[in-house]
């Protein structure tokens, strides 16, 4: 019975058992994976221009505040996500002209602008940026995000370029 | 190396003592009408994983669920596999248990000493019957929708307490979102809880016991 060249009876099932469950678990396990991390996978939506607005409305000096809505499809329900920011002129050539994203880049609460202090201020912990977008005080790694896209129409308003995701 | 570090953890969890009262227990003469209880608890397991998969995406709300299905069927990576394996499964598990205690009652293994795993076992599937009924609900397609009113009306016809019953199966006199996410909390947690538990006891038993002998002419 038990030749040690041969597969005795019970090796041959443990064998068998193994190589059974283990394809079962490569069949239900491997497609697992990709179905839980599929949203990850997925490319972003569309690029597009969006109005901020008039550029004879923004203040050298004072920062612009804008905001504006995208509605994405997100698997069975459309989100919509809201964005703000601050157009800011430096000087008084219109080529001059900075677009900072509001969302902090310590964790992405909303920056508001505080006149009194001239500078931008995150509510969440304190930090604070100068109207250029650079850190001043608090834990954010660096500088505002910058929309470095951006131009003004013939119609005289401001457009930026938004990619999503 | 690999093999001290095995006897250090089996000192401990004892490995082999597990290995050998679970998988190398000794077995009378046995049939493949023995391996649906085992069958069983596999079908289980996968409904469990792959019902855990489900939740990532399902909505058990009258708005979402339907498109959220939609979604896990046509949207997400394999999530036709995912969600056919549960469907299919559900259905096979029905079946299987049943059958495995058809095999129990015709082997005449539910008696001395082994009266409690029967009983046991009566409980575990009247529970996958539960799983079913309440699972079925869950896609919010018309023949979910139907087939819930016209089950949770029969328990309505039970004598004096039967409105009471409706009521609180469907969480109210009609069929609502609150039907819906009662169903879900009892599909995903109250039944499989109570399932788990049951499965529990009936494998220690089956451990403490052992298979029964097959009854021969004699007996």
């Amino acid at each position: 019975m038990s030749d040690s060249h041969e597969l005795s009876r019970r090796d041959f099932i443990k064998v068998t058992t193994g190589i059974v469950g283990g394809l079962i678990g490569a069949v239900v396990g491997l497609p697992s994976v990709f179905y839980l991390i599929d949203p990850a996978l997925r490319e972003g939506g569309k690029d597009a221009w969006i109005p901020i607005g008039k550029f004879e409305d923004m203040q050298v000096g004072t920062p612009y505040p804008f905001s504006f809505t995208r509605v994405q499809v997100n698997g069975w329900e459309r989100t919509a996500s809201s964005f703000g920011g601050y157009a800011v002129r430096r000087s008084d050539s219109p080529d001059d002209l900075l677009v900072l994203n509001s969302r902090c880049t310590h964790l992405a609460c909303t920056v508001n602008w505080s006149e009194e202090g001239r500078v931008f201020l995150c509510p969440c912990h304190d930090a604070a940026f100068s109207m250029e977008g650079e850190v001043l005080n608090g834990p954010p790694p660096r500088a505002l995000d910058i929309y470095e896209e951006h131009r003004v129409n013939e119609e005289g308003i401001v457009e930026i370029f938004f990619k999503e995701g | 190396m690999w093999n001290n570090i095995y006897a250090w953890l089996d000192e401990r969890l004892g490995f082999n003592d597990l290995y050998t009262n679970l998988l190398d227990r000794p077995e009378p003469k046995t049939s493949w009408w023995n391996t649906l209880g085992s069958a069983s608890l596999f079908l289980f397991i996968l409904q469990g994983l792959t019902g855990i998969f489900l939740t990532v995406y399902y909505t058990p709300s009258p708005d979402h669920a339907y498109d959220s299905i939609t979604y896990i069927m046509e949207g997400v990576a394999f999530g036709w596999l995912i969600r056919g394996i549960h469907h299919w499964g559900a259905t096979l598990m029905v079946l299987v248990v049943f059958i495995h205690m058809l095999r129990v009652f015709f082997t005449a293994s539910f008696k001395y000493p082994r009266e409690l795993t029967w009983l046991i076992g009566i409980g575990l599937f009247l529970t996958t019957l539960g799983m079913g009924f309440t699972g079925y609900l869950l896609p919010w397609n018309q023949k979910a929708y139907w087939a819930t009113t016209v089950g949770t009306q029969i328990a309505g016809t039970v004598p004096f307490i039967g409105e009471f019953i409706l009521k609180v199966l469907r969480g109210g006199p009609e069929l609502s979102a609150l039907t819906l996410q009662r169903f879900f909390a009892a599909h995903i947690w109250i039944i499989p809880a109570i399932l788990a538990a049951l499965i529990g006891i009936h494998l220690y038993l089956i451990i403490k016991h052992g298979e029964s002998h097959f009854p021969e002419k004699e007996d």
